[in-house]
């Protein structure tokens, strides 16, 4: 079974792709901020799905991706395409 | 500054189209002109699907040396002047240089030439410090794109104002703007004006990949571009370029020239939202809309013909028809309104430019081309399209509008000289 | 007439950041060029170039914009965001439409555009960044100041070499004189990887020890990085909104292009100079000081003395290129240079050109040098020559009472 992404890789992941004020940014409540609120665009997003992509071999289609509104919404999508992957 | 300004020479090279006549028997007859790439491999991509040319520059007339020295764009650009050139029926050796002007839009420039330069001198990416020795002697002009305009300039002796407008893919559209205004600046009398991009190369379709803003209908290259169609999926990346040559209308007058039509309404602004992305509601297309309707002293139930930026995304399609709404009012839904980005794909800063090529012809030949592969319409998308036959109809007036990353919206209103109601 | 005045500077340049230490810089003959430090240039003929050392990007550019920027449109940005703030605008106050945005850019975001390059050849294209698609293009600065700052007037974005910069200056006047109220306007450029940097050698001006324009051992340039972004607004429009501020007025500009090469026909920069002036409604008498493009090529230096004596007459007028401080900025340069020609104006005093030793006697020109000279500055001429025939010349005048 692969390993579970965990939110220090998603904070990792998000600092390159879209920028982090700072370490503590994504910790605690703002982990349930919406991506709007966050000031995270759909590029933004993007951007994210593919570094998932590339190196965690996690796929979330379109339709889903935009759908997951905050950082928890994204990893736990994230961590069911990695468990579902086996 | 009420000076009138016409078109007096059209060149154009777009996919399925080594000149003028065949691009209007193309989008005349509502067929497609987009494949499957075959300039590279294009399976590891996502988009694999292009508007090609066929073009030879050897039979364009280009020497040896201009062909190893131009990049791909500025080439297509040379075609389309010299053809402009002689449509015109001007005999540029005749002419005051001083008064000659040159005004070339393009969005990614000699990105080509870029990409290919870059794999020689870094081993194809092995390495960050590249190889000096490698290097091409034309490897500055592929850095900063003003050669392409100079190019263009010494060919037809242009010593008046010249530049390059890169407006992103609105670039066709401001080119031919900047080119009015220089002459109602009273700068030239004569400007040579239009747009050019070669965009089908790796690093382009790379980079729309990543965005998904490309077409995924990879088995049916034919039918990959869509605008308006509920189906669609992105748009088709291609390559072309068209020129004209703008006058006022006094010079063409008394040289007894054939006119297209006078550039009577011109108008851009910026969206300030997004880099790529367009808000559902038009305004500031709108706006641009507008202000081009009142530049050129036109109502909304002047226009004939709207020709669409209709790229075949949705978010394009949905802010166009937004766009038409709120300018035009009811007239939107009367006034028919066609993508030919459906017949010869997106050429990115070059298409504005294309496009106003199609609007002239349209004027020229009273026929409205279609919009291919539109069989059932985004039903947010509500106005008429004309769906995959062309329309024959009086064409006096046309609207031309694009959109562009960077947050342009352009327009541009075209009308046949005296013969409007 | 409308009038078209700047009330607000911003300079990212390599001898200072911000205007007021760009212009004590300029006026000590401290210069910001060295060898350079992004990479190593051992593999390459020319080593030294006037880098930007001293801006950190962290500090002037929102987090959320940095993975998607290039240094040249972070640049940009804070340039921007400089002029706007020294002008004492508050974009949120103007109506939307009446601000526009005109810069002129070279290169394009050209580091970024090779790093993404190399991932796409060395990773495939999957790694490419969604950011590709507009942090590479030229129209770039223009579209992003315009997001960040709200400004949705006609705006554009220009090419022409070294030149493009005084053509969005100028482009910026008409957008003025077409009624729009504020433009931001300039240009930044920098391409300091080492692709960008060995196709700005393969131009084959670029001198691998010093840039000493005019000098009778001119060499070629020094590349630098950078620039400068200004507000322009009219003149009306700034005096309702209660501006106390106005740095001059932009009275004359014109763009001309050279004969093809091989052509017999005299080279059009002359032509440009006086079109400029006949616009601005001057003499050349007139004329305080020009700041001169400079090409630091004794064939390009002796041409433009050649167009300054034809029009000034011998050593008709003070010349000075404060360039030489900073090396050939691109589209940066004109601005740049614009931002001096507007402290000069300021201040009273037109800064010498450094590096120059003897400058040839059949030059003819009176290039200030050694020392800054102190004198009234009321109208100034801006020079800048792109590669293959381009020349842009811009005047600036003090607003008259």
């Amino acid at each position: 079974m692969r390993k579970a992404i965990t939110t220090d890789d998603l904070r990792h992941i998000l600092a390159r792709c879209v920028g982090i004020e700072e370490d503590g940014e994504l910790e605690g409540e703002i982990l349930d901020q919406t991506f709007e609120a966050l000031g995270y665009d759909s590029l933004a997003l993007m951007e994210t799905a593919a570094v998932l992509q590339r190196e965690f071999g996690v796929v979330i289609p379109d339709d889903e991706l935009f759908n997951t509104d905050t950082p928890r919404a994204l990893l736990d999508r994230a961590n069911r395409a990695v468990a579902n992957a086996g | 500054m009420s000076s009138r300004i016409v078109i007096t020479g059209i060149g154009v090279r777009a996919p399925g189209a080594s000149g003028t006549k065949e691009f209007w028997d193309l989008l005349s007859s509502g067929r497609t002109a987009t494949r499957r790439i075959s300039f590279f491999d294009p399976s590891p991509y996502r988009s694999q699907v292009a508007g090609e040319c066929d073009f030879d520059p050897e039979s364009e007339g280009l020497s040896a040396r201009e062909i190893r020295r131009m990049d791909r764009a500025t080439q297509f650009a040379v075609a389309c002047a010299d053809d402009a050139i002689v449509d015109s029926g001007l005999e540029v050796n005749r002419l005051d240089p001083h008064r000659v002007g040159v005004s070339l839009g393009s969005a990614v420039a000699a990105s080509t030439s870029l990409d290919v330069e870059y794999q020689i001198l870094s081993d194809a990416g092995r390495r960050w410090t590249v190889s000096p020795e490698y290097l091409s002697p034309h490897m500055f002009d592929y850095l900063t794109p003003g050669v392409m305009p100079a190019e263009l300039a010494w060919r037809i002796g242009a010593e008046g104002p010249v530049t390059m407008v890169s407006n992103g893919c609105t670039s066709g559209l401001d080119a031919v703007g900047n080119a009015v205004q220089v002459i109602r600046d009273g700068a030239a009398d004569i400007m040579l004006a239009g747009a050019t991009d070669t965009p089908i190369t790796p690093i382009v379709v790379a980079c729309f990949d990543a965005i998904k803003a490309t077409t995924t209908y990879n088995n049916d290259p034919e039918h990959a571009s869509r605008p308006f169609d509920a189906s669609r999926n992105g748009f088709v990346l291609a390559e072309g370029s068209a020129m004209f040559v703008l006058e006022t209308l006094e010079h063409a007058t008394n040289r007894g020239a054939h006119i297209y039509a006078e550039v009577s309404g011109y108008a851009t602004r910026s969206n300030a939202y997004h880099m790529t992305g367009l808000k559902k509601d038009g305004r500031e297309m709108a706006e641009a809309i507008g202000a081009a309707l009142a530049e050129a002293r036109k109502n909304p139930e002047d226009l004939d013909y709207i020709n669409a930026h209709g790229s075949g995304t949705k978010q394009n399609d949905w802010h166009e028809t937004a766009a038409l709404k709120r300018s035009l009012g009811l007239h939107a839904y009367e006034t028919p309104v066609s993508s030919i980005k459906s017949m010869v794909g997106h050429s990115l800063g070059a298409i504005g430019s294309v496009e106003i090529a199609a609007s002239l012809l349209a004027i020229e030949n009273n026929v409205v081309p279609p919009t291919a592969n539109l069989h059932e319409a985004d039903p947010e998308c509500d106005l008429d399209y004309v769906p995959v036959t062309a329309r024959e109809r009086r064409v006096d007036t046309v609207l031309s509008v694009g959109s562009g990353f960077g947050g342009f919206q352009s327009a541009i209103v075209l009308n046949r000289p005296g013969g409007t109601r | 007439m409308t009038t078209a005045v700047v009330t607000g500077l911003g300079v990212v340049a390599p001898n200072g950041l911000g205007t007021e230490d760009f212009w004590k810089a300029t006026l000590d003959g401290r210069d910001g060029i060295g060898q350079i430090t992004r990479f190593d240039p051992a593999p390459y003929a020319a080593k030294r170039a006037g880098e930007v050392l001293d801006f950190d990007s962290s500090e002037h550019i929102s987090v959320r914009l940095l993975p998607q920027t290039d240094i040249s449109t972070r640049f940009a940005l804070a340039a921007a965001d400089w002029a706007l703030v020294d002008a004492e605008v508050k974009p949120s106050a103007h109506i939307d439409y009446d601000m526009s945005v005109v810069t002129s850019n070279a290169f394009g975001g050209f580091e970024f555009t090779h790093r993404e390059l190399r991932k796409l050849w060395s990773k495939g294209p999957e790694h490419v960044s969604v950011y590709e698609s507009f942090a590479w293009f030229y129209a770039v600065n223009t579209g992003q100041i315009s997001i960040r700052h709200g400004m949705r007037g006609p705006s554009k974005a220009l090419v022409a070499e070294q030149a493009g910069g005084l053509d969005a200056i100028g482009h910026a006047r008409r957008t003025i004189r077409q009624g729009v109220g504020l433009v931001v306007t300039g240009g930044v450029d920098s391409a300091l990887d080492p692709w960008g940097w060995a196709a700005q050698l393969s131009g084959g001006r670029v001198s691998a020890t010093a840039y000493q324009p005019f000098d009778v051992n001119a060499s070629g340039y020094i590349p630098g990085e950078g620039g400068a972004i200004l507000v322009v607004e009219e003149l009306a429009a700034a005096r309702r909104r209660g501006t106390g501020q106005v740095y001059g007025a932009i009275t004359g500009y014109a763009s001309t292009f050279d004969p093809a090469p091989g052509s017999s026909r005299p080279p059009a920069l002359r032509r440009a100079i006086e079109l400029a002036l006949a616009d601005a409604g001057l003499t050349p008498t007139q004329v305080d000081v020009v700041f001169a493009d400079a090409a630091g090529d004794s064939a390009l230096d002796l041409q433009e003395a050649e167009a300054l004596s034809a029009v000034f007459g011998p050593s008709g007028v003070p010349v000075t290129a404060p360039k030489a401080l900073t090396g050939r900025l691109y589209s940066g340069g004109g601005p740049l240079d614009v931002v001096a020609a507007l402290l000069s104006i300021r201040d009273s005093v037109i800064p010498a050109t450094a590096n120059v030793d003897e400058v040839p006697a059949d030059y003819r020109i009176d290039l200030v040098r050694g020392e800054p000279r102190y004198q009234t500055v009321s109208h100034a001429l801006v020079l800048a020559r792109g590669k293959w025939g381009f020349n842009a010349a811009i005047v600036i005048s003090a607003l008259g009472d």
